[in-house]
């Protein structure tokens, strides 16, 4: 539970206000990390954060994070520079079900910074650690300049295919223009056979669950990656509760089925 | 060569349309292919047409005068275009615009209200399908609106 001290190797940044950190342990060896896990990071003075675990191991061992700036620890952590240091405690709680992928078609659907928790499952179809039949990925995001990864999304077309629709663009913008559900509804989506991950602003979530729903993929085939204010990260706290639930230690991926009670429960 | 109430048959709009049914908007129809950056309808010009994709791409566009042309959605294979024929004043409220070629069945607006006042379970039955599609459509801009990908504040009492 002590925080082990990081360092930035590298920092990019994605978009304004979103960056990723590729980091690496001072001392000891690098932790191993499910796809869909998350890390506390520790902005030494600011606080803790709960930040879903973008990449890990795939160069150098190092350990990757893509976060968005919302308040004053994720300000703290944008601030920080390659050579500086941070705390990292983890990683924590239930990943993406991979091994259910193998004989289904997988369906990845990602909204905003919520193609950072789903980005190591690419790269698990790419390097075959992981294993589906047939892989597809919906991006949504506002803008083309506000998408994740750019520098890599393309290269993925090996692994998945890619239908990616923004909010707003300009005409040069090969992609689609509206809500990430469009797409989604006008394709042909096996029902029965596919498996489906989803992450993005909750809205989005909701109504993409609607679309599967309807494309007949069972409840128990759709895994979500929530997100409540965690703190401790070791269900102790009480503080990320979610109906009878804890979303740091039986999630943040929690399968559609077990939530579905309390999901469309506002306020929850 | 197909004929257009076949074609009509093999799109989502008219799943599960009866073939007589098929036939007789068929004769409201006629084969469209657009090239690159030819326009299927102008904001303001009469809507005489209802679009039915096949294969292509659309932008739905309005113009801004200190911006150009703004997209507003894109439409694909399996999309229709088009509903100002259906209420008076009969003008089109967006510019469409073929991104690629299109390949698309282009049905007569004014022919299409005739048949539909003459046989109004026909009638009913198409009503029932735009009203769905701008439902959706209604949705999505309302979620659009909504800019669920912004930056968006912490959650409550915290200082993430």
């Amino acid at each position: 539970m002590i925080p082990r001290v990081y360092r930035i190797e590298h920092r990019r940044e994605e978009y304004p206000g979103t960056f990723t950190l590729e980091m690496s342990a001072d001392r000891g060896r690098p932790v191993t990390c499910d796809p869909g896990q998350f890390n506390m990071l520790y902005a030494f003075g600011a606080g803790e954060v709960p930040i879903s675990i973008s990449g890990a191991g795939r160069r150098d061992g190092l350990l990757v994070h893509t976060i968005r700036t919302q308040g004053l620890v994720t300000a703290a952590l944008e601030r920080l520079k390659e050579g500086e240091q941070l705390g990292v405690r983890g990683p924590f709680g239930q990943g993406w079900p991979l091994d259910l992928a193998r004989d289904s078609d997988l369906l990845i659907i990602a909204g905003g910074v919520g193609l950072a928790p789903l980005r190591p499952v690419v790269y698990s179809l790419l390097d075959g650690r992981g294993r589906a039949r047939r892989t597809q990925l919906y991006y949504g995001a506002r803008r083309p300049e506000e998408r994740l990864f750019r520098h890599e999304l393309n290269q993925w077309g090996r692994a998945v295919s890619l239908v990616q629709s923004v909010d707003h663009a300009d005409s040069d913008w090969p992609g689609h223009i509206g809500v990430i559900t469009g797409p989604l509804q006008a394709s042909r989506i096996n029902g029965p056979e596919t498996i489906a991950f989803v992450c993005g602003p909750e809205l989005m979530m909701r109504f993409s669950i609607r679309v599967l729903l309807e494309s007949g993929v069972p409840a128990s085939a759709i895994f979500l990656s929530m997100e409540r204010n965690m703190k401790c990260a070791t269900g102790l706290c009480g503080h990320c509760q979610w109906g009878p639930r804890f979303i740091c230690k039986d999630g943040p991926v929690f399968c559609y089925k077990d939530i579905q009670p309390w999901f469309q429960i506002r306020g929850l | 060569m197909k004929t257009i109430a076949e074609l009509l048959r093999e799109h989502p709009f008219f799943r599960d349309l009866a073939q007589a049914d098929l036939e007789f908007i068929g004769g409201c129809g006629e084969n469209a292919i657009y090239a690159t950056g030819d326009y299927l309808a102008r904001e303001n010009e009469p809507a005489d047409h209802f679009f039915v994709i096949r294969s292509g791409k659309v932008a739905v566009e309005t113009y801004l005068p200190d911006r150009g042309p703004l997209c507003l959605q894109t439409l694909h294979d399996g999309d229709i275009f088009g509903w100002s024929w259906l209420f008076p004043p009969y003008v089109w409220t967006f510019d469409a615009r073929a991104l690629d070629e299109v390949h698309a069945i282009r049905l007569g607006g004014k022919c299409l209200r005739e048949k539909c006042e003459g046989e109004p379970r026909l009638g009913f039955q198409l009503m029932k399908r735009f009203a769905r599609i701008a439902t959706e459509r209604l949705q999505a801009a309302r979620i659009q609106l909504l800019d669920v990908y912004g930056q968006s504040p912490p959650p409550q009492g915290d200082t993430w």
